[in-house]
């Protein structure tokens, strides 16, 4: 198999791509298609700030805006910043802790293709009848009440792209318990696997509610059911609680890569050891377990009752301990080091008083009484903008600066990349600091208009201002990317110099059989301990060159995925009555999705080796596939 | 130079201060500006929370600002590499330790006011001759309105609540339809309206609504409901316990008939024989039965026409005449499917408009 | 690994699943999607008992009157039997005995229909009572409940078939014992599911 070196045309690209088992070429569908999401979702956004300009405004009617407000939230959440987070965690885990490959390739692939086509079709919903309206949260007797086929698009789209994140979740699980390099020790990996690995355990367990409770509500929707339904004895707080032991730890799922990030890039631009890594991985491990713990904190106003809201106020506050010690070490990670405030750094450097306003509002919530005040008002959307946005995106942001070279082989511009930052920065404090005050003013969250007479307008068009701040800044990074991509300055294996984990050992971009030779770890951070050491080589390694196994790339899942897409379509219109084709595109997807699960299943596919020689040529020419 | 600094911080300062003083909004609504005793037991909690968490702010905003500013490269030099510390246990124990400290400080009021605020064991304490000692309130959230029932005293309203001063005052919430959440920020936090269960709270209403500008307090539906969630208003009145009795009675009345031909007229277009409104909307207060539309005694009396248009005949003429225009979703039906298919001529409007605001207890 | 090398039962490791660093990551990767299982069954389990009994006023149907227990009983027998049969067959995997895991694996994939059988019995009955599906928030949660369950043994029983047709003619090795190994796995998780559901949903419902 020579699949070294070879210039290839757009559509083999893209056949590549869609058949592609490597977990580089996965990472940047993941980056490409949450991106694309990201900013239909900030468009959505900057549609609301419009709406919300002016007192009155009559820009959307009340039922687009909820239309709106809801793709916001659920593309934001699932189809932008989870993703984009996948994208790194494909791109960097395995080469930070020295694997070949994530422990399955295939699956990997099948992850990525269900999210993608759970995507799209949670989009399409815009053209076919109208998007979902009951808001992210879906709460249940509103759903239920839900005209058109806007909820049903949600839940079936929101199972198929939670498969995809499911499967994701057990890959990189397994890939960092099986797969670390000889001396990789648990307590030597790198913080961004660390966070990686604890989120993936809180997918594991936080997924399967959400899809228990998106089947409860198609099966009310569409075969009369009654989980919900009230009048049949149902009760609409199954679906609060169902929704609320995924959605406290799927907070965490998205803020611990955040965190993970910033982590990396604390040590790398300070020059300086992680202060504190021991702390920081418990600090990790114990937010993680909190988070199942604290999601009626969601539901203070819903009437639990004074015990379950002062034990979950409680537990809620305990979150803030990690949190705190997370904050700490950082500080003193910068503190006596040698700062260089490259982009990825101002980035780093700006999340710490974002996240901090977040958090403590955040603790403000944990009481549960002044909840009853703050819950459901702009307070709350402030609150979780702060965290989502200060910590999350900027995360985001400063990953894909980070993580660019390494990717894509070259460095986004860093002029460019200030002005983002500024424009980002500002306009995101302008947007969402004001918006604490809107709350305690009395204004409840997603309301389409507001009356004059309420004392909200200005704070209101101060915000949409401050919307349009961000959306500049998103937009002079595209620019940075497509001028970047135009330049094309390729770099070498370091390009900030200061790279301290395995994935800076390797070239920018990693051939697509990653390390040549599996890397021999000698302790916390180790690139910076050989560059320490004055090894020239980089690394040392655990083996000699020998021929290395590959999986084969497959096109199977993007069909099985395709089929859960078509059988979903089959889903939404057979129980219409009047639409007898339906049923045949149901039977029709779900024949292609099992159909090719068992072609899969009884098809050996044992891989391919690439041999020593190819090896050897492949140094000397410094070559990878397709670049 | 230290002068200047000074000035600046003064500057700030002052600055703070008065964004936050044209943050605090109107009196009919602001969580900031409390009128009762759970919202200012609210508001405490907010300033406790809010000076613990300012010192937490202030620390690191401390350390964080000496951290960028004393170890920039250029001032530590482009080649320099820092020592490598991998931590300090004492460290890592005072930032366990103080944070849980100002937790506990939080914890404490946070368990006591969460009992205390779902404290409604009195609700049903019996004075001698059988009648609570305590008002009770069944609310029902219905879309995109609010009925209010007073059992003990056999009467219904909607859209306003009408609540004695200084006393403690119960709620019982449940929703007819959808999910809804019932708050009135300026006397206290919200409880949701579930439609599977019985909520129950209290609060108190410790300043007459008459002192305020618009004469009510304002209250918000705050779970989203549905296309007219954001116009899921109610209003308060909030009186002396006389002028309250006195307001039950009135209530309790039979409904004075229509004065002037113009309001007969109205009366009679609402009536059976009529566009038979009344089947939907009852015009006497002193009914307990859960009405399909709003009741409409205190009309003439009310603050707003379909919760939050001004107050005045050509905005109740036109909501008559199109209600989805001004409340997307809302179940009454529009005046011309009641009338044959013929759209209400002018002068019939008029009438309607002058029948209903007509109807008032409060003359 | 090489999936024509011929092993003989001296050669044959002790832990053919987990020889291989794929047998590993599968071992590991089966037993990370069974704690997702497991959090699936629970939140089924928890609306199942929230919805007990719950339904319009003057529902017919309760819990205490409807179940038919010495079905399940019978039923239970059969599937703990079977998970019992699939031990024997991996007893025989280990040991390189190709013919004898066959056939305990077919013992186990012939209980396994006859539970699915009863099951559907069971379910027809109740609907012909006129305990349907829709009736109330109660037929729905056990339905769904018991129903998942249904599902899940009739994937484990195709897994089963799908996997003694496919190597009926090539037998075991390195590549397809890991195979074995997990659908056997697969099914003493939905055997102790099973367990579980007849202690909530059916003794504790006939006790009230």
């Amino acid at each position: 198999m020579s699949s070294i070196a070879q210039k290839k045309g757009f559509g083999a690209t893209i056949w590549d791509f869609m058949t592609t088992v490597d977990h580089k070429k996965i990472a940047i569908l993941y980056l490409i298609s949450g991106g694309i999401f990201f900013l239909i979702g900030g468009l959505e956004a900057m549609l609301i700030r419009v709406q919300l300009a002016k007192a009155g405004n009559d820009f959307l009617s009340a039922g687009t805006y909820n239309e709106i407000i809801t793709m916001h939230g659920t593309t934001m959440i699932f189809l932008a910043a989870m993703p984009i987070l996948l994208a790194f965690m494909n791109a960097i885990m395995p080469l930070q802790i020295g694997a070949r490959d994530v422990a399955f390739p295939f699956l990997n692939s099948l992850g990525f293709w269900l999210f993608f086509f759970g995507g799209i079709f949670l989009n399409l919903s815009w053209f076919m009848g109208g998007a979902p309206d009951a808001g992210w949260t879906n709460y249940a007797s509103l759903a239920l009440a839900s005209e058109g086929k806007g909820i049903d698009f949600y839940s079936l789209g929101l199972t198929i792209s939670g498969f995809g994140t499911l499967i994701a979740g057990i890959n990189f699980l397994v890939t960092i318990i099986n797969m670390r390099a000889p001396g990789m020790t648990y307590m030597r990996m790198p913080l961004f696997t660390w966070t990686t690995f604890v989120a993936s355990a809180l997918i594991l367990l936080a997924f399967p509610p959400l899809t228990v409770g998106l089947f409860f509500m198609v099966f009310d929707r569409m075969f009369d059911a009654n989980f919900f339904a009230v009048e049949m004895g149902g009760n609409t707080i199954i679906w609060e609680h169902l929704f609320w032991i995924f959605g406290h730890p799927e907070v965490y799922i998205l803020i611990l890569p955040a965190f993970g990030i910033f982590s990396e890039i604390f040590a790398i631009f300070s020059r300086k050891r992680l202060f504190g890594y021991t702390a920081l991985v418990f600090a990790t491990i114990l937010i993680g377990f909190y988070g199942f713990m604290v999601w009626a904190h969601h539901m203070f106003t819903v009437g639990l009752g004074p015990t379950a809201n002062a034990v979950f106020a409680l537990a809620t506050m305990i979150i803030a301990v990690p949190t705190g010690i997370k904050i700490f070490n950082w500080l003193l990670t910068i503190w006596g080091g040698n700062i260089s405030f490259s982009v990825p750094m101002i980035y780093a450097v700006a999340f710490i008083p974002s996240f901090v306003a977040g958090g403590v509002t955040g603790v403000m919530q944990a009481i549960a009484p002044l909840d009853y005040q703050l819950h459901d008002s702009y307070f709350i959307v402030a609150h979780f903008h702060y965290v989502i946005v200060g910590g999350v995106v900027l995360a985001i942001l400063a990953g894909t600066h980070l993580y660019w070279p390494k990717m894509f082989g070259t460095m986004l511009s860093e002029k460019l990349g200030k002005w983002t930052f500024w424009f980002f920065f500002i306009g995101f404090h302008l947007t969402f600091f004001i918006q604490h005050f809107l709350g305690l003013m009395g204004m409840p969250r997603r309301v389409y208009t507001f009356g004059a007479d309420q004392g909200w307008d200005l704070f209101n068009a101060i915000s949409s201002v401050g919307a349009l701040f961000m959306a500049i800044g998103v937009i002079i990074l595209l620019v940075n990317v497509v001028l970047t991509s135009i330049k094309n300055e390729r770099v070498g294996n370091d390009p900030w110099g200061d790279g301290r984990t395995l994935e800076w050992a390797i070239a920018s971009p990693p051939p697509f059989y990653n390390f040549a030779q599996t890397p021999l770890v000698r302790g916390l951070d180790s690139v910076w301990i050989e560059k320490m050491d004055g090894n020239k080589k980089g690394m040392i390694f655990a083996e000699p060159l020998g021929d290395i196994h590959m999986p084969n790339g497959s096109i199977i899942p993007f069909v099985i995925s395709l089929g859960m897409f078509i059988a979903s379509f089959g889903a939404l219109y057979f129980l219409d009555g009047d639409k007898p084709w339906a049923l045949a595109v149901l039977i029709i997807g779900l024949g292609i999705t099992f159909g090719s699960m068992l072609l899969r299943s009884l098809k050996d596919d044992l891989g391919f080796h690439i041999t020593k020689a190819e090896l050897l040529e492949d140094a000397k020419g410094g070559n990878t596939d397709g670049h | 130079m230290m002068k200047g600094i000074k000035k600046w911080r003064l500057f700030a300062l002052m600055t703070t201060l008065l964004v936050f003083l044209a943050g605090c909004g109107r009196e009919e609504i602001s969580t900031l500006i409390p009128a009762g005793k759970v919202a200012q037991d609210q508001f405490n909690l907010l300033i406790l929370s809010s000076i613990v968490m300012l010192f937490v702010i202030i620390v690191v905003s401390i350390i964080f600002v000496l951290a960028i500013v004393k170890f920039r490269r250029s001032k530590m030099g482009e080649d320099m590499i820092p020592e490598q510390v991998e931590g300090s246990a004492r460290l890592e124990f005072i930032w366990t330790a103080v944070p849980i400290v100002l937790l506990l400080i939080l914890a404490v009021p946070t368990v006591y006011s969460t009992f205390d605020l779902a404290d409604v064991t009195s609700m049903d304490v019996q004075a001698e001759d059988g009648n609570s000692t305590h008002l009770t309130v069944n609310v029902t959230g219905k879309l995109y309105w609010w009925e209010f029932e007073y059992p003990e005293q056999g009467i219904t309203t909607a859209q306003e609540l009408v609540v004695p001063t200084d006393e403690r005052v119960y709620f019982n919430l449940i929703s007819a339809d959808i999910k809804h959440s019932f708050w009135i920020p300026s006397i206290g936090g919200k409880l949701d309206v579930n439609p599977e269960n019985v909520n129950t709270f209290y609060l108190e209403f410790d300043q007459e609504s008459s002192e305020l500008e618009d004469g009510v307090f304002y209250g918000k539906c705050a779970e989203l409901c549905g296309p007219s969630h954001a116009l899921m208003d109610f209003k308060v009145k909030s009186v002396d316990r006389e002028e309250f009795d006195q307001w039950v009675t009135a209530m309790q009345a039979e409904p004075t008939p229509a004065e002037g031909a113009l309001a007969q007229q109205g009366e009679e277009l609402f009536g059976q024989d009529g566009l038979a409104c009344i089947s939907c909307h009852a015009t006497s207060g002193a009914v307990t039965a859960s009405g399909v539309g709003p009741n409409m005694a205190t009309f003439g009396d009310r603050n707003r026409v379909a919760g939050y248009l001004e107050h005045n005949e050509e905005n109740l003429k036109n909501w008559i005449a199109d209600p989805q225009e001004y409340k997307p979703g809302n179940l009454m039906p529009d005046a011309a499917s009641l009338n044959g298919g013929n759209e209400l001529t002018d002068q019939e409007l008029d009438a309607l408009a002058a029948y209903l605001m007509g109807l008032s207890v409060e003359e | 690994m090489d999936i024509n090398q011929k092993y003989t039962p001296q050669s044959w490791p002790e832990h053919p699943e987990t020889a291989t660093m794929e047998g590993k990551n599968k071992f590991i990767g089966f037993w990370l999607l069974l704690a997702a299982e497991t959090v699936t069954f629970a939140s089924l389990f928890a609306t199942y008992l929230a919805l007990k009994d719950k339904g319009p006023s003057g529902m017919e149907f309760s819990a205490a009157g409807l179940y038919e227990l010495p079905l399940v009983f019978a039923m239970t027998m059969i599937l703990l039997t079977s998970s019992l049969t699939s031990v024997y067959a991996m007893y025989h995997m280990k040991n390189h005995n190709f013919k004898a895991m066959q056939a305990w694996l077919g013992i186990t994939v012939l209980l396994g229909a006859t539970f699915l059988g009863l099951e559907i019995y069971e379910f027809n009955h109740y609907v012909h009572l006129g305990f349907g599906y829709t009736n109330s928030a109660f037929s729905s949660a056990f339905y769904t409940l018991v129903g998942t369950h249904g599902a899940h043994v009739l994937f484990g029983l195709s897994w089963f078939i799908a996997l003694m047709l496919r190597n009926a003619k090539r037998g075991l090795n390195m590549y397809n014992a890991p195979k074995f190994y997990l659908a056997s796995l697969y099914w003493h998780f939905i055997d102790v599911v099973w367990v579980f559901i007849f202690t909530v949903v059916y003794l504790m419902g006939v006790i009230g």
